[in-house]
């Protein structure tokens, strides 16, 4: 390989994508051509580096020089005073959140990455993923090579047993578990599928590994393969993924090319073929019996369990289902052994999760870290704690399957089992943070009005369950909730819980009884105040002027578009509640924050 | 809106045939076919569906079954401009119902519909990837970021002469 005295690695994934990463790399292209260092510095296109929020990032090595919020314009200063001269420009580095404003960090002293372990994401900006040479250079397809020439499909199974590695995908259902499940079931045919699905509304973590490392996942699939007798592999994908279709269309074609994919292995009479289908946008064909009827090319309805997919999956064939993440993991549980992975995390949860960190958080972006590390390390080491010195008020995990955690829990220690003990769940990695601002209350009309629109409507409990769920959360956030109607919350999300078909409907009323549990007095101040404590509930609004503050100026009155304040000049002013249209122009107005919303 | 006529879309036709041809085949065939049939047309028009089932001698009932279960699949023309104001959790906690119903308001469509001058379509989606930026809507294949309710015009305002 040709040597290089520069790397500068322009992050291509979807956050800095959006915010202008292409026109960065085309900018770099051309400055270095200008001052001819082609062949000196290398230019690199990778995946997301984690901390979108300060995109577009850009990383010079071998210095670690972590710039970030880059703008084309910046492109010919660096290029000028980093590459050519060997000055690092001070001013277009990243700022750390948590140390003194002048104090600015490479790569590695960066608050954000110190706490985290890239285990998965380890090839995530760092190559380029969209050239197979590079994955190959940071030891890519090895563990396919060793797999095939040293080890029988049951050593492979029993490695990844041995590593305590547990489903990514939400349930942690351990995978080399499954994988012997899959090798058991009798069968001429079998498939092995990817979930790529994605469903949680608010995350992306499989996204970010596909467009960051696509190699990693095929190079898995073909070890699973290899372990359970398959020689046809599927990746379901969301078709709103576009960045994501691409790089693996990319990859499989390279791998073939080589021949990593394909007839005959390395030589070895193994064969294993994988072929992309797209996903269409049905939140319930990430259900793993939903997603094969998907993949069949029928509507994504699911299928009562037993048959477990192990024994009759895709075209009624033994088949074997596993998250992206899960998939990540595996080559360098094969290469370096089940022990070095077990080393990492918990008890019962070994190795790392990676997170998409968001809401009310400085840096929102891609976190890994340790299974055991706390909520309150993430939101506040990593996470950087909340912006505008607004107060914590939950965490959301798992989605709309999830739960809700609050303060008092900041300090437990996350893993499938410490999650579901306080009433959320790991689910596939979304973490979002909420503060005082936001209502519980409508943060769980959210997720219900979400499953009642996704629910497929097979079984009546999940059907019929969900949408009286939201009528009823509609009516508190409306101002019009009755005494009871908490208690009715609760009944009718047990009773779905029990009674629905799959996975959906099963988990669906977990962000309301979550949030019943911890924020019980904020339900009852929609019903009995009719009041919505973070002000967020339009029909609960009032504008109030705190006559101790109004110095009676008379702004307010002339931005008001009804005309609902009213008062003497000097004198303070009060709002006509029957007037005012909550339209929040008057309290942005005055000066001296008089008035306030509550 | 005048009625689509399959013959007289002669190229898309020919491609599609051939895409069909491509997928007969092989094992589940419908998903990529219709997806595919959508990039060519835009959506799915009858005529489309009813091709496709003929030549893949299945009911259309089916083929419109699986049309409408899959929200990234539409019978119903689309905008010229398709606007997607993403209403997954990290933007939602940071306000885009704010942002959609502005969107509500400026073209007087609710989310799904599409303006009468066929320019702009409305759609609520899920989480776009980028939510280091949120709140985030996109408009066709640009993605705006930061978004705070008074951005909306002058956002609209660039595709409204265009
Ligand atoms: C409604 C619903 C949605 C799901 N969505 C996803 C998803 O988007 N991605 C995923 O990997 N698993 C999803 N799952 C879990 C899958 O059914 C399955 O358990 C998982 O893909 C298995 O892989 P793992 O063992 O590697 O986690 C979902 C489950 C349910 C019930
Ligand atoms: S629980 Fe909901 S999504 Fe699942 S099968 Fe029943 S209706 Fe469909
Ligand atoms: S919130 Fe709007 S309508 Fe109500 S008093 Fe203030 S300016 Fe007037
Ligand atoms: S703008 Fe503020 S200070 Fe002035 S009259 Fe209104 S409430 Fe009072
Ligand atoms: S997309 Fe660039 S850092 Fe995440
Ligand atoms: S939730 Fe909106 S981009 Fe992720």
């Amino acid at each position: 390989m040709k040597l290089y005295r520069s790397h500068v690695l322009v992050c291509g994934g979807t956050g800095c994508h959006s915010s202008g990463s292409a026109g960065i790399m085309d900018a770099f292209q051309a400055e270095l051509k200008k001052h001819k260092l082609e062949d000196e510095i290398k230019l690199v296109g990778t995946g997301c580096f984690g901390l979108c929020a300060v995109g577009p990032v850009v990383v010079v090595y071998p210095e670690g020089a972590f710039y970030s919020g880059i703008k084309a314009e910046d492109v010919p200063r660096i290029v000028e005073e980093h590459l050519l001269k060997g000055r690092i420009v001070n001013d277009l580095l990243y700022h750390d959140h948590a140390k003194a404003e002048d104090i600015v960090s490479t790569l590695d002293e960066v608050e954000f990455y110190k706490k985290q372990k890239r285990m998965a994401l380890r090839n995530c900006g760092v190559i380029n993923p969209e050239k197979i040479e590079e994955y190959i250079a940071f030891d890519g397809y090895k563990a396919l090579a060793k797999v095939l020439t040293e080890m029988t499909p049951m050593d492979v199974i029993n490695e990844i047993k041995a590593s305590g590695l547990r489903g990514r995908g939400g349930a942690g259902f351990p995978t080399g578990l499954k994988w012997e499940f899959a090798r058991k079931a009798p069968g001429d045919k079998k498939y092995v599928c990817c979930n790529a699905d994605e469903g949680d509304p608010g995350a992306f973590m499989d996204r970010s590994l596909l467009e960051g490392d696509p190699h990693s996942i095929l190079e898995a699939m073909a070890i699973a393969g290899y372990a359970i007798g398959s020689d046809q592999g599927y990746i379901y994908v969301r078709a709103e993924y576009p960045i994501a279709v691409k790089r693996l269309s990319i990859a499989i074609e390279q791998a073939k090319e080589l021949g990593l994919l394909g007839k005959n292995i390395f030589g070895t009479d193994f064969s294993f073929d994988i072929e992309l289908r797209l996903g269409a946008g049905a939140f319930v064909c990430g259900e793993e019996t939903a997603l094969m009827r998907s993949i069949e090319g029928k509507r994504g309805e699911p299928t009562p369990r037993p048959p477990f997919p192990a024994v009759k999956g895709v075209f009624a064939k033994p088949t074997l289902l596993n998250n992206v993440e899960t998939y990540a993991n595996i080559p360098q549980i094969i290469l370096n052994g089940a022990e070095w992975f077990a080393q990492v995390g918990t008890e019962k949860s070994k190795g790392t999760k990676v997170f998409a960190l968001g809401g009310k958080i400085n840096n929102t972006g891609l976190v890994e870290v340790p299974m055991g590390t706390t909520l309150r390390e993430i939101i506040y080491d990593i996470g950087g704690g909340i912006p505008n010195g607004k107060k914590f008020k939950a965490a959301q995990t798992g989605g709309p399957s999830g739960g809700c955690i609050p303060a008092e829990h900041l300090d437990t220690p996350i893993d499938y089992d410490s999650l579901a003990k306080i009433g959320s769940m790991m689910g596939s990695g979304g973490l979002i943070v909420m503060d005082e601002d936001n209502c519980m209350v409508d943060i769980a009309r959210f997720f219900l009005d979400f499953t009642v629109d996704e629910s497929c409507g097979k079984c009546p409990p999940c059907r019929i369950g969900t949408k009286r769920m939201l009528e009823l959360l509609d009516k508190i956030t409306s101002g019009n909730g009755e005494e009871g109607d908490i208690e009715k919350l609760e009944e009718l999300g047990n009773n779905i819980k029990a009674a629905a078909l799959c996975g959906l409907g099963q988990t669906a009323p977990n962000p309301v009884l979550s949030t019943i549990m911890y924020f019980r007095d904020e339900y009852e101040a929609h019903i009995k105040e009719k009041r919505c404590p973070a002000g967020v509930c339009r029909n609960l609004l009032r504008y109030v002027i705190s006559s101790d503050l109004c110095r009676g100026c008379g702004l307010c009155t002339k931005v008001c578009p009804v005309s609902a304040i009213s008062g003497e000049r000097k004198a303070p002013h009060s709002i006509d509640p029957d007037k005012c249209i909550k339209c929040g122009a008057c309290a942005e107005k005055c000066p001296f924050h008089a008035i306030t919303k509550g | 809106m005048s009625r689509f006529i399959l013959a007289e879309h002669e190229e898309k036709l020919a491609e599609l045939n051939r895409i069909i041809d491509e997928y007969k085949g092989k094992e589940g065939p419908l998903m990529p076919i219709l997806t595919k049939a959508q990039e060519l047309f835009g959506y799915l028009p009858y005529e489309v569906q009813a091709h496709i089932a003929e030549a893949l001698d299945i009911p259309v009932s089916d083929i419109y079954g699986v049309a409408t279960f899959y929200s990234q699949f539409s019978v119903k023309p689309k905008g010229k401009y398709k606007i997607g104001v993403c209403m997954g959790t990290a933007c939602y906690v940071k306000g885009s119902q704010l942002i959609l119903n502005e969107l509500i308001k400026e073209l007087g469509v609710q989310p799904g519909d599409t303006t009468e001058d066929g320019r702009f379509t409305l759609e609520a989606t899920r989480c776009l990837g980028a939510c280091g930026l949120a709140p985030v809507m996109m408009i066709n294949e640009d993605v705006y970021g930061r978004l705070k309710p008074e951005d909306v015009k002058g956002i609209l305002d660039k595709y409204r002469d265009k």
